[in-house]
């Protein structure tokens, strides 16, 4: 199967009643492995609630999905949690590191919740932040580095217990076009790889060309699906 | 996940110093005036417990405590000491004149009269001179409050004299007293040298002290006495709780300290409560991410506890130091005689500490656990 992620007639509601707002009205989307695939569209088209479904941080109202495999409707809040930890890759958008902890400690944050021995955790942070070229800055803390760097150790934290999805929330957003680009290419250079998926919410049209597929979203519905075939977008459903 | 819980509590220096004094503040107004309390009510019966020499207690059936007597007869002596299972009894007498120094200076004291062939009744601690000049006539043992009061910065020297009750008495002997609960000088004389310094009443016996016979219980003793003369015996132990209770039950003592204790109690529980909430709060994002990542919701509460019993602990450590250094330098200050930090103190103040982080942690627990992870995804 090369799908990491498959969607049919995902369909999400918040509140009841009068109350009530379809955000998600019946998405079919699918996410391969061994692609970045992008999903774009106007603000409070739903993107990042579609995001948050698929990364397990909110339960589908109804609908059918899949990730890498797994049923998420199925799986009780503590299995929940344990998937997320073990498969599941994070990066946000204002980066969350923990303005206390190093870069290093950042990055090692899933291991630590996995119950890894804080110094063993850390050096393999410190290869990681190395591979990212933040080797000289491993003991700044985020208060200490750029906003770019600062992406850099959120990608390192998203990376370092190598999840088989990698979800990241508008990355570039808090970065100047320059950084953005450089930290897009980096993303794509580390993250994707035949066994894993990356999923990126963006509306920054700058960074497309990163893309394999782009889905355009609008109003709770995929609208288009792109691939993108060396520099050349071609409509695929 | 402790170290991070770790770095992220102390993080932020100002929270964290802030937290941390909200607590030692607290912990320090508590077990101060909590200690400050025990040691007034213990000066309350201070005098009981200074008589080592006997176990009983034989006063008027309506005494309620140590400092208002109705005097007894010689007649009840003589009827004490004819019970049987008692093995000796001696008069004790309590009571308060004025005593002028040489520079005219003069001050409320209290007497007390020790029996004259025994001195059941003196305290054993004697810093200066011998109890057993006491045989002399005009003679007197002062307390170090006395002595200091009538003769500030002076060396103890035995031989000087005071006026008491317009007789010239002469300084025997200087002892270590406990308080009294009035902190005036403590002066000791036989006792029928205090029934000549106080002046001439019908009777003047404030209390029996007595002794229980080898194989005869204090309660017993005192059962026998109460039967055999109509009088009130209690073991010192009881007589001093008595004073004790007197004291709580007829004083706005315990009013005022229970006061002062309730308000650092929810001052301590409000601040600290609100600068770990705003802390919580400040870090939601933070623990958001967390959770996001797969942190579950125990391993966080663990966290927040684990933040809130280290500040608990190191704002208990500060503060009870502070108060146990307060007792050290003040240790000297004979007008502070008494009181002290107690172990029980320590023990009670930890206790409400620990309810204090509880409830301070409470709702940031709550705000915690009832995050949606989701919450990292809006800018």
């Amino acid at each position: 199967m090369n799908e990491a992620v498959i969607c049919r007639s995902v369909v999400k509601n918040f509140g009841t009643g009068e109350n009530e707002v379809k955000v998600l009205r019946g998405v079919d989307f699918d996410v391969h492995y061994g692609e970045m695939t992008f999903l774009v569209g106007p603000s409070g088209c739903g993107k990042t609630t579609l995001l948050s479904v698929i990364a397990g941080l909110l339960n589908a109202t109804a609908g059918d999905l899949r990730v890498l495999g797994t049923d998420l409707a199925h799986l009780r809040n503590g299995k929940a949690v344990e998937f997320r930890r073990k498969n599941l890759g994070f990066v946000f958008q204002q980066f969350n590191l923990l303005p206390a902890l190093t870069a290093a400690e950042n990055a090692a944050i899933p291991l630590l919740a996995a119950g890894w021995n804080r110094r063993k955790a850390v050096d393999k942070a410190v290869t990681i932040l190395e591979d990212l070229g933040l080797g000289h800055r491993v003991a700044a803390k985020p208060n200490q580095l750029s906003g770019g760097q600062q992406q850099r150790v959120a990608f390192a934290r998203a990376l370092i217990h190598e999840p088989r999805l990698v979800v990241c929330d508008e990355p570039t957003s808090a970065l100047d076009a320059d950084t953005g680009h450089h930290v897009m290419d980096l993303l794509r250079r580390i993250a994707v790889r035949p066994d894993r998926a990356v999923l990126v919410v963006t509306h920054d049209s700058r960074i497309f060309p990163f893309a394999d597929r782009i889905a355009h979203m609008n109003d709770g519905l995929i609208t288009n699906i792109e691939k993108n075939n060396e520099g050349e977008l071609e409509h695929v459903a | 996940m402790t170290f991070v819980a770790w770095q992220m509590l102390t993080g932020d220096r100002a929270k964290y110093l802030g937290l941390i004094f909200a607590i030692a503040f607290s912990t320090f107004l508590m077990s101060h005036q909590v200690s400050i309390f025990c040691g007034l009510m213990n000066r309350t019966s201070s005098q009981i417990d200074d008589v080592q020499d006997a176990s009983l207690w034989i006063m008027d059936p309506k005494t309620q405590y140590l400092d208002e007597t109705k005097a007894l007869t010689d007649q009840d002596l003589y009827r004490i000491r004819g019970v049987q299972g008692i093995e000796w009894a001696v008069p004790l007498f309590k009571g308060t004149s004025r005593a002028k120094g040489p520079d005219g200076k003069f001050r409320g004291v209290i007497l007390m009269g020790l029996d004259d062939s025994t001195l059941v009744g003196a305290p054993r601690k004697v810093v200066k001179g011998d109890w057993r000049a006491l045989a002399e006539p005009e003679t007197i043992a002062v307390d170090q409050t006395g002595y200091e009061f009538f003769f500030p910065g002076e060396p103890y020297t035995l031989g000087r004299t005071l006026d008491l009750n317009d007789r010239t008495v002469k300084i025997v002997a200087i002892i270590d007293s406990s308080a009294p609960f009035v902190n005036l000088p403590v002066f000791y004389t036989r006792y029928s040298q205090a029934l000549q310094f106080v002046g001439r009443e019908r009777n003047l016996m404030s209390f029996v002290l007595a002794k229980a016979a080898p194989g005869v219980s204090d309660a017993e003793a005192c059962r026998r006495i109460a039967d055999a003369t109509g009088l009130k015996a209690v073991t010192a132990n009881a007589f001093a709780w008595e004073t004790i209770w007197y004291y709580i039950q007829n004083t706005g003592i315990p009013i005022n300290f229970g006061i002062t204790i309730a308000i650092a109690l929810v001052v301590g529980t409000v601040v600290a409560g609100q600068t770990f909430y705003l802390f919580t709060v400040e870090n939601l994002k933070q623990f958001g991410a967390l959770k996001a990542i797969g942190v579950t919701n125990l391993v966080i509460v663990a966290m927040i506890l684990m933040q809130a019993m280290i500040v608990g602990a190191v704002g208990y450590g500060l503060g009870i130091s502070m108060t146990a250094a307060f007792f050290e330098v003040t240790q000297n200050n004979l007008d502070l005689r008494g009181f002290r930090l107690l172990p029980e103190v320590m023990l009670g103040t930890a206790a409400a500490v620990f309810l204090i982080v509880i409830l301070a942690s409470f709702v940031s627990v709550r705000r915690v656990v009832v995050l949606e992870p989701a919450v990292v995804f809006r800018g």
